[in-house]
């Protein structure tokens, strides 16, 4: 166990910002769900309960018949705000006293650092290129994904759950969403502490060796079925692609048609709002870990080749 | 009337000048009273009122409601809101703070540009000087950086929260794409900054990202179907965001004035749309009361 690497990669001023995020994003993870599981269980409560629901107030907080509904934003929101305001810039304040931004030598373009990274928000697109063509990994996918999260309100036809935490009524929503959250988040965190020299593979604390060589092969996926024209290698791929969608086409569609809620949500959803959703369920939340688990279990390089562009 | 005047004048000019002195002094004393009544209630002055147009001194309800409607800082927020609303636990606070941090990062971004020539001479340098001759230099180069780190997160949070609560649906799918840009922007913001420091840490951070330019398909020169159509290093995507075919004096002109100029500028108008769909959308979305499966309508035939 290198500890002293490990702290020399954690301690790394610009990578400061990811070990926060594995305290912060759990933290606000239970944070959110544990008011949802509140909410769901107020919504049982009073779902068994008709009459109760006629009358209650519907929150999970304290009320009382003739309490007033409003408060006045000054005081009550602008004290708020100003005390956020005080605490993160006191944060900032030690946060810029205990630590100082990084400064490496002038830019040199004949001296490559190795490994040379990008800003760690990045890093998950950069450790996507493991895995796919900078094409699809720097080009398609980010696009992809902002043109996914701009879909997410149009394709979620569930009426429930507008404006308050809740797991049960939404758990498809909710569920993409996570796992979106958490691949992105653990892809950086991957591409930080477990890439080293030549973005190969290191354990956390296990020393990088700079003249480590890995006697890996990658396969493409048409050599092992023993596919050697051009043409033959462009329609299997083809085909193995256009399977892999049907497939987990069919495995999201029996997730989200499971329970009696979900299959009301998606008798409201239209064909057009539906086949977006899967088109990025399928690509994004699917293909991602499919093709990173090819390349890891099977060391398969490419699924489908053609003369333009490969995946 | 000559004469009248003259004689009048030989006893009348002083008596005149005695009482001219007499009243200025009266008047004088009347002022510097009223100058002192002034200071102790600075309200009633006409500099303050028309600085402030509306008296606010009593803590009423209608004052408290005007003195969030009649100042132009505050105005984005409505007079009242929901009790529920300024819980902590609900909001987590994270779009303020995303909002307070952009204006921290204006603020000692302004005061980094004193300091800085986006030049291939004069960067690195500036950076030296910054951090090593400019009073407080550093801990303005820290806090610009460190703040940029925390609005990444502080950004995502936001849209964490915002999907969990649903606070994206009916009415505020358009207010969630132009939070989307604004992430998107946030990210662009933070990446430009990179460069400019021109040290091994940003010219490879910025020569590994604007590398896969080079890949983007059709407008890429190592792009899926780039080359057929005419792409060359010198005419791609990646020569329009570099200024050449290298990271080089062009490439920092440019990320130093997408970053200080465009971007801000952009985030800037972005944010103000952001701001004002929240209130044209009702405010904030929650926390709601409630609503059950059993009361959901049945779907709209259009």
């Amino acid at each position: 166990m290198d500890w002293y690497q490990l702290w020399q990669i954690i301690s790394a001023p610009d990578n400061v910002p990811i070990v926060g995020l594995l305290v912060i994003v759990p933290f606000y993870t239970w944070y959110g769900l544990r008011q949802a599981r509140a909410n769901d269980r107020l919504i049982q409560e009073l779902e068994a309960n008709p009459e109760l629901a006629k009358t209650h107030h519907r929150k999970t907080f304290p009320y009382k018949p003739g309490w007033p509904t409003e408060v006045h934003v000054w005081p009550y929101l602008l004290r708020i705000e100003f005390l956020a305001a005080i605490i993160v810039t006191a944060l900032l304040m030690v946060w810029s006293l205990t630590l100082d931004a990084p400064l490496e030598e002038p830019a040199n373009p004949n001296l490559t650092p190795n490994p040379s990274k990008a800003p760690w928000y990045f890093v998950g697109l950069q450790e996507m290129l493991v895995y796919f063509d900078p094409w699809f990994a720097g080009v398609v996918l980010p696009t992809l994904i902002i043109i996914g999260l701009m879909a997410f309100p149009y394709v979620d036809e569930n009426p429930l759950g507008n404006g308050y935490y809740t797991w049960r009524q939404r758990t498809v929503a909710i569920g993409a969403f996570l796992i979106g959250f958490y691949l992105w988040i653990a892809l950086i965190i991957v591409g930080t502490l477990m890439r080293g020299p030549g973005w190969m593979l290191f354990w956390p604390g296990q020393t990088w060796d700079h003249t480590r060589l890995v006697y890996e092969v990658n396969r493409n996926l048409p050599d092992i079925f023993g596919i050697t024209s051009d043409w033959g290698k462009g329609i299997f791929g083809f085909f193995a692609v256009l399977l892999f969608y049907l497939v987990s086409g069919f495995g999201i569609h029996k997730l989200v048609t499971r329970s009696p809620l979900n299959r009301k949500i998606y008798e409201r959803t239209s064909l057009i709002q539906y086949l977006v959703f899967q088109f990025f369920a399928i690509t994004i939340l699917v293909g991602l870990p499919a093709k990173i688990l090819l390349r890891l279990l099977f060391r398969i390089k490419y699924v489908w080749i053609t003369p333009w562009f490969n995946i | 009337m000559e004469r009248e005047k003259g004689n009048r004048g030989g006893v009348g000019v002083l008596e005149r000048v005695r009482e001219e002195t007499q009243h200025l002094r009266v008047r004088l004393r009347e002022e510097l009273e009223e100058l002192k009544q002034d200071l102790r209630e600075p309200q009633r002055t006409q500099l303050w009122k028309s600085i402030f147009r509306v008296p606010h001194e009593r803590t009423t309800p209608r004052n408290r409601a005007i003195a969030v409607l009649a100042n132009v800082f505050l105005h984005l927020h409505p007079a009242r809101i929901n009790r529920d609303a300024v819980r902590y636990s609900y909001t987590w606070g994270m779009g303020g703070i995303s909002f307070y941090l952009f204006i921290v990062l204006t603020f000692t971004g302004v005061l980094l540009m004193f300091y800085y020539h986006p030049t291939k001479v004069q960067a690195f340098r500036d950076i030296l000087y910054l951090e090593h001759d400019v009073p407080f230099g550093r801990l303005l180069r820290n806090m610009h950086r460190w703040a940029a780190h925390l609005m990444v997160i502080t950004v995502w949070l936001h849209m964490f929260r915002v999907v969990l609560t649903g606070s994206y649906k009916r009415p505020r799918e358009f207010n969630w794409c132009v939070g989307v840009i604004l992430l998107v922007l946030t990210l662009l913001l933070s990446f430009t900054g990179y460069l400019l420091p021109d040290d091994q840490l940003g010219f490879w951070a910025v020569t590994v990202g604007t590398n896969m330019a080079r890949a983007t398909p059709l407008i890429g020169h190592e792009g899926p179907f780039g080359p057929q159509l005419g792409m060359t290093p010198y005419n791609d995507v990646r020569f329009a965001l570099l200024g050449g075919s290298i990271v080089d004096s062009n490439a920092l002109l440019r990320a130093y004035i997408w970053h200080c100029i465009a971007l801000p500028l952009l985030a800037a108008i972005f944010m103000g749309v952001h701001f004002w769909r929240v209130r044209k959308d009702g405010g904030i979305s929650g926390p709601a009361p409630v609503m059950l499966e059993s009361e959901m309508r049945p779907v709209r035939k259009v």
